[in-house]
């Protein structure tokens, strides 16, 4: 594996990209053999940009256009069951729609890369972005990260690919749905070298083998704690070789924390820099992944800690629940549900609440 | 292509089917949720010579598409069978019309028992009409639909009929189909003892009265519609054997002769359909 680190300075051209644009130029030099997917707002661009690739010969991959997400997962499941390198992409209801074969794409080991442009599900409808679609993976057995700015969602698509290959579990990068996926910032899209594809076994014609057959008992229970395992496990090569589990901000001498993920990171950034002025040890982790779920730098995190959700379970909000499952206790901000995007102004206030202790155990940013 | 000793219920028309899978190169199969997979044999066992790649339901054409896809990109050479049950064609109908319309290089058996019946013969839209099911307890309401037609109106390269009572017929099907690329799609009659309630030795003796009351209409199209040699002669309506032999199966023994009459006449309307196409 020759896997770079988001930061290692590879030479490359530095190009205006949004998020969605940054994702397609990364699958593009991972050379997929075959893509499939379904439109659906605000995922479109990445599939777009990759047909007009693959029409104009710039990328040599069999592009299926397929009916429905459900089938996007299907062909991509099927093609890597043959040895293909894969890619596919979705968002909200279309991640929803092809969740049976998200499991079975887990359950099967096999290396499968996924963008999801990370948006609202309805009802009502709503087309802008939150957490909601994402946090409906956790379950599965896939490998999440979850992108702050474009340069971030190229890098890590890059990452996708090798990861997955070499751990043989599905890996999906989100990118949050029109502040990232819409939104062009200068990318270096760096000339990568991706290795040759790998993966722990292919079906080829002439083989007496079943994949997937029934497995009752012992068989079914093994391949779970296997999967759960490797997953688990994959944080090692994450944090050695592939950019870390997360990214600690002004967090050396911090005594509050704000725990966060994904693009509205940047604003809470700008909110502790507010606060930093005016003298208060305050800092931000950034969660990079939340598959593997980064316990250990959670645990190590300072007394006072605020998460700040995208999306809810009950009153609290998912990463909440996470961060207090590692025992820390922690108060929560839940905000940016269906795009309601907090302000810069709005995040230091609740900071600031926050630091000086009024702030509730669970608060809605409505 | 299978190995005796699976776990096929005793007269069952599935596995009789399976054995002719040996007509075809290179098998690939892709098996959705139904009895199919249990007589393809549970871990760590397989009954079949062959890969086989078990899936959900409704995915069976995108997989098979996508092992398609990749093995043209990687060349390998294999001919994908996408093996499923009419409950497969009903839960994935969009997913297999979209591979037709694609003209996916996949070939297609659908083995019709006409019911759910690996869950326990539930209605499916190929259930007769009139038949009882666990969720038709007094008989079905609607039609059985016919999804060879419905396969055929896609433009594709290969549609045929076929039914485990003539083997013969299906074997030269399978053959044909399988030296061909594109989308291939062959619909078989598989009469099922325990879900129809007949006895288990008179499996390919249904299979036949079917075909002899006109009630299932061997044909093939490969550019032109064929009605097919077993079925040929049964096109004239005084050449068939009287419809209540083929209908002495449990699941129609509430059939009144007011029932036996309408299920006459909509034969005929089926045939009438198809000598139109012909």
């Amino acid at each position: 594996m020759q896997a770079k680190s988001d930061c290692d300075g590879a030479r490359g051209v530095r190009k205006l990209l949004t998020s969605n644009e940054a994702v397609a130029e990364a699958v593009k030099l991972a050379k997929p053999d075959v893509i499939a997917a379904y439109p659906i707002t605000p995922q479109s661009p990445i599939v777009e940009k990759l047909s007009e690739m693959v029409e104009s010969e710039e990328l040599d991959s069999r592009f299926v256009r397929v009916e429905s997400e459900h089938s996007a997962m299907g062909v991509v499941i099927g093609a890597a069951t043959a040895g293909a390198r894969v890619f596919t992409a979705t968002s909200s209801h279309g991640l929803a729609y092809m969740y049976e074969m998200c499991w079975w794409a887990a359950g099967s080991r096999l290396p499968i890369v996924m963008a999801l442009a990370a948006r609202s599900i309805g009802a009502p409808w709503n087309i802008h972005g939150d957490h909601l679609d994402l946090v409906s993976l956790r379950d599965l057995g896939w490998i999440i990260s979850v992108a702050e700015n474009a340069q971030e969602a190229f890098d890590m698509t890059i990452n996708a690919f090798l990861l997955s290959e070499e751990v043989n579990i599905p890996v999906v990068v989100a990118i949050d749905g029109f502040t990232m996926s819409h939104t062009a910032e200068v990318v270096n899209v760096r000339q990568v070298e991706i290795p040759p594809r790998k993966q722990a076994y292919r079906i080829l014609p002439g083989m007496e083998v079943a994949l997937n057959a029934v497995a009752f008992g012992e068989a079914r229970m093994l391949a779970r704690f296997d999967l759960a395992r490797d997953l688990e496990e994959s944080a090692g090569l994450i944090e050695e070789k592939l950019g870390g589990l997360v990214e600690e901000y002004r967090l050396e001498d911090a005594e509050y924390a704000v725990v966060v993920t994904g693009g509205l990171s940047g604003d809470v950034k700008d909110a502790v820099d507010m606060l930093r002025e005016e003298g208060v040890k305050i800092g931000v982790m950034r969660l990079r992944f939340i598959r593997p779920f980064p316990k250990k730098a959670v645990k190590e995190l300072p007394s006072q800690v605020l998460v700040v959700d995208r999306a809810n379970t009950d009153l609290r909000g998912v990463l909440s629940v996470e961060v207090a499952a590692c025992g820390v206790e922690n108060k929560n901000l839940v905000a940016g549900i269906g795009g309601k995007y907090p302000t810069v102004d709005e995040l230091y206030s609740c900071l600031k609440r926050f630091v000086d202790g009024k702030l509730s155990d669970v608060e809605w940013l409505i | 292509m299978i190995l005796p000793g699976n776990a096929s219920c005793q007269g069952c028309p599935i596995a009789m089917a399976m054995r002719c899978l040996d007509e075809i190169e290179n098998p690939v199969l892709v098996i959705p949720a139904g009895c199919s997979t249990v007589i393809a044999g549970l871990h760590p066992k397989s009954a079949m010579k062959c890969p086989v790649v078990h899936v959900p339901f409704a995915s069976t054409h995108s997989v098979a598409c996508g092992l398609s896809e990749a093995y043209r990109k990687l060349g390998v050479d294999a001919t994908i069978v996408a093996w499923m049950g009419d409950g497969a064609a009903d839960i994935g109908f969009a997913t297999l019309s979209a591979s037709a319309t694609r003209k996916d290089d996949i070939l297609t058996v659908v083995v019709d028992n006409e019911a759910y019946m690996n869950t326990g013969t539930q209605a499916s839209l190929s259930t007769f009409w009139k038949a009882k099911t666990t969720t038709s307890p007094t008989g079905k309401t609607e039609e059985k639909r016919n999804l060879a037609l419905v396969m055929l109106a896609h433009k594709v390269d290969y549609v045929a009929t076929a039914s485990v009572g003539y083997i013969r017929d299906l074997r030269r099907k399978f053959r044909t189909a399988g030296k061909k690329d594109g989308f291939r799609f062959i619909h078989v009659h598989t009469p099922c003892p325990p879900g129809w309630r007949f006895p288990s030795e008179k499996t390919v003796e249904v299979a036949r009265k079917a075909v002899m009351s006109g009630a299932w209409i061997l044909w093939e199209y490969d550019g032109k519609l064929r009605i097919s040699p077993p079925s040929e002669k049964y096109a004239d309506k005084s050449k068939r054997i009287p419809l209540k032999e083929y209908l002495n199966q449990g699941r129609f023994a509430h059939l009144s002769d007011e029932d036996v009459k309408e299920i006459e006449r909509k034969i005929d309307e089926e045939w009438d359909l198809l000598l139109k196409f012909s």
